[in-house]
């Protein structure tokens, strides 16, 4: 109620019921004009493969031919193993990177400094020569190895993308532990929480939620960074399919097939992501549960 | 160290010249500090006075630099060798906070857990005993504070009041000597600083040893059994609550008290 209402110098204003008004939503015209321009582009590109001189029946034929799909499993492995060593070496390096103990520090440091400072290529190319500057690896007199029996294109391949994503896994996860307040650190301090219970079972399961979406997109990239192992003779989806080339000409048809793999296999975990995003966001304000 | 205040089987912790330097502010300058086992201590003094950095470091949640803190005639933070005191590493600092629970102002509870699994975490993942003895216990500490039908609720499903009960629940879990209390009501819209303090009034009456950083001063008054007022880094006055509150000697305690209560 406004303060002078009713009195002599204020007077309720007439206005017209709202009621009776007819609303017209907006119209977004320059939507539909964009559709039409990219529908048209669309059209134009799939018009252009489909009367190029691409045999989509061998497209079909070596879409699910053994050594593509050997090739594919390899791809996904290869994935999965290196991703998993890469976020098992940047949470460890995250942590150490965050330790007051300067030894850790400075090694975390310098870890994360030559890994993002070369390379990936580069780096995969030291792993599977590494039999040149090392002729056997172990501990001389205990356990010995010839490196060429160790250093697989597989072990090679593990160790270059595994190690190299450790160091950019390490900077997310340093990011995902700083979001997480400092109050949490000091309450499980304060019911006798040493430091890496609390890094387990207080800083990192709340961090999850910053670490994920980019964890989730780095995963993705390297479904696709494996494809560089063909330089090292791993043989993914790609390197076989050069190999099929080579052999029988049909490189654009053999390029097509790795890349309907790379999507399909990419799309599935755009899906997956999405779950785990929602898992770890439990207790949070704005989730928007059962959405 | 040649200091050795034990006097007492009465005194649950002693401070004795604890200094506390950020750069080249002093926070806490030479404190001195003496609580018997069941005392209410409730700690008054103006932002910035040195109150909050002397209870985190009555819990070692910082480190101080010079003076010595018993609690239960365990020397905090050090082990001593005749005149040698031996830095404790984590573990064992870990386990010397078992001795203190500890409220804090923004109650601080784990976010990614409901009420009743902040309650059992301590006990479940620190004193690593058997959950369901455990849940007994959290379900019944919820209850003392009066959050039975909040087991499953986040923190963020709830009221500030009603974080700040399940807090002190989460400490008592722990069964701590020694309750610390960091303006536990300073963060609460008015109308649920009552709940809290209900709570902190029945606990003091169940004997719990407790030091109370607070500005509620009615409620220092009626459940402490001393009060201390702090200014700049330094223990000014203690006495009574009726003393301290009520007829303070120094003339900063008397601008202060008068700045609370306009
Ligand atoms: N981590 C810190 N770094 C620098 N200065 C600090 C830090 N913590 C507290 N201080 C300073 O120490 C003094 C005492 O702070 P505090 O104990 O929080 O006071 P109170 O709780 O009485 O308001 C203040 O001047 C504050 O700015
Ligand atoms: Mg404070």
């Amino acid at each position: 109620m406004t303060p002078a209402a009713g009195s002599e110098a204020y007077r309720t204003p007439v206005r017209p019921d709202p009621t009776a008004f007819t609303i017209m939503p907006r119209r977004h015209y320059g939507r539909w004009l964009a559709t039409a321009l990219i529908l048209l582009a669309i059209g134009g590109i799939v018009r252009a493969f489909a009367l190029g001189q691409i045999e989509w029946s061998v497209v079909g034929q070596f879409l699910t031919a053994p050594a593509i799909l050997f090739g594919l499993v390899n791809t996904i492995i290869m994935a999965i193993a290196a991703m998993a060593l890469g976020i098992t070496l940047g949470v460890l390096f995250a942590v150490m990177v965050m330790s007051p103990n300067p030894v850790l520090h400075y090694s975390a440091k310098g870890y994360i400094w030559f890994f993002r400072g070369t390379p990936l290529i580069l780096q995969l190319l030291l792993w599977f020569n590494l039999a040149l500057v090392f002729p056997t690896l172990g501990i001389p007199g205990l356990f010995e190895f010839r490196t060429v029996d160790v250093i697989t294109p597989f072990m090679a391949t593990l160790l270059g993308l595994g190690i190299n994503q450790g160091a950019y896994t390490a900077e997310v996860v340093r990011a995902g532990i700083l979001s997480v307040d400092q109050g949490q650190t000091e309450a499980a301090q304060s019911i006798g929480m040493a430091r890496p219970t609390i890094m387990r079972r207080i800083v990192l399961p709340q961090a999850m939620r910053v670490i994920i979406p980019p964890v989730g997109n780095e995963f993705i990239s390297m479904v696709k960074l494996t494809s560089l192992a063909s330089v090292i003779q791993f043989s993914e989806i790609l390197r076989n399919a050069q190999t099929i080339y080579f052999a029988n000409g049909r490189v654009i048809e053999l390029l097509i097939v790795a890349a309907i793999w790379y999507i399909a296999v990419v799309s599935v975990m755009s899906f997956g992501q999405h779950f785990l995003e929602r898992r770890f966001s439990r207790g949070q304000a704005n989730r928007g549960r059962g959405q | 160290m040649s200091l050795d205040p034990r006097q007492s089987a009465q005194t649950l912790l002693s401070a004795r010249k604890v200094t506390k330097t950020f750069g080249s502010l002093t926070a806490l300058d030479a404190v001195d500090l003496d609580v018997t086992r069941g005392e209410v201590l409730c700690i008054i003094g103006p932002s910035g006075s040195g109150k909050s950095t002397l209870l985190r470091c009555l819990n070692q949640i910082e480190r101080f630099d010079r003076g010595a803190i018993w609690i239960d005639e365990e020397l905090v933070g050090y082990r001593q060798d005749g005149d040698t005191l031996y830095e404790l590493d984590d573990r064992a600092i870990a386990r010397q906070r078992l001795a203190c629970g500890m409220v804090f102002q923004r109650f601080n509870l784990f976010n990614h857990m409901t009420a009743l699994q902040n309650v059992m975490e301590g006990p479940v993942t620190v004193l690593k005993r058997p959950r369901q003895e455990v849940r007994q216990e959290a379900i019944a500490l919820l209850q003392r504070v009066g959050l039975s039908d909040k087991h499953d609720a986040y923190p963020a499903q709830l009221s500030g009041g009603q974080q700040q009960r399940v807090a002190i629940a989460r400490a008592l879990a722990m069964k701590p000597k020694l309750m610390l209390f960091d303006e536990p009501t300073s963060a609460l819209d008015p109308e649920l600083v009552g709940e809290v303090l209900t709570v902190m009034r029945d606990l003091a009456a169940s004997g719990m040893t407790m030091i109370v950083v607070t500005h509620e001063l009615g409620f220092a008054r009626e459940v402490a059994d001393r009060v201390i007022f702090m200014d700049g880094g330094r223990i000014v006055e203690t006495g009574a609550p009726d003393q301290v509150l009520g007829e303070p000697s120094e003339q900063r305690t008397r601008d202060f008290i008068a700045a609370v209560l306009s």
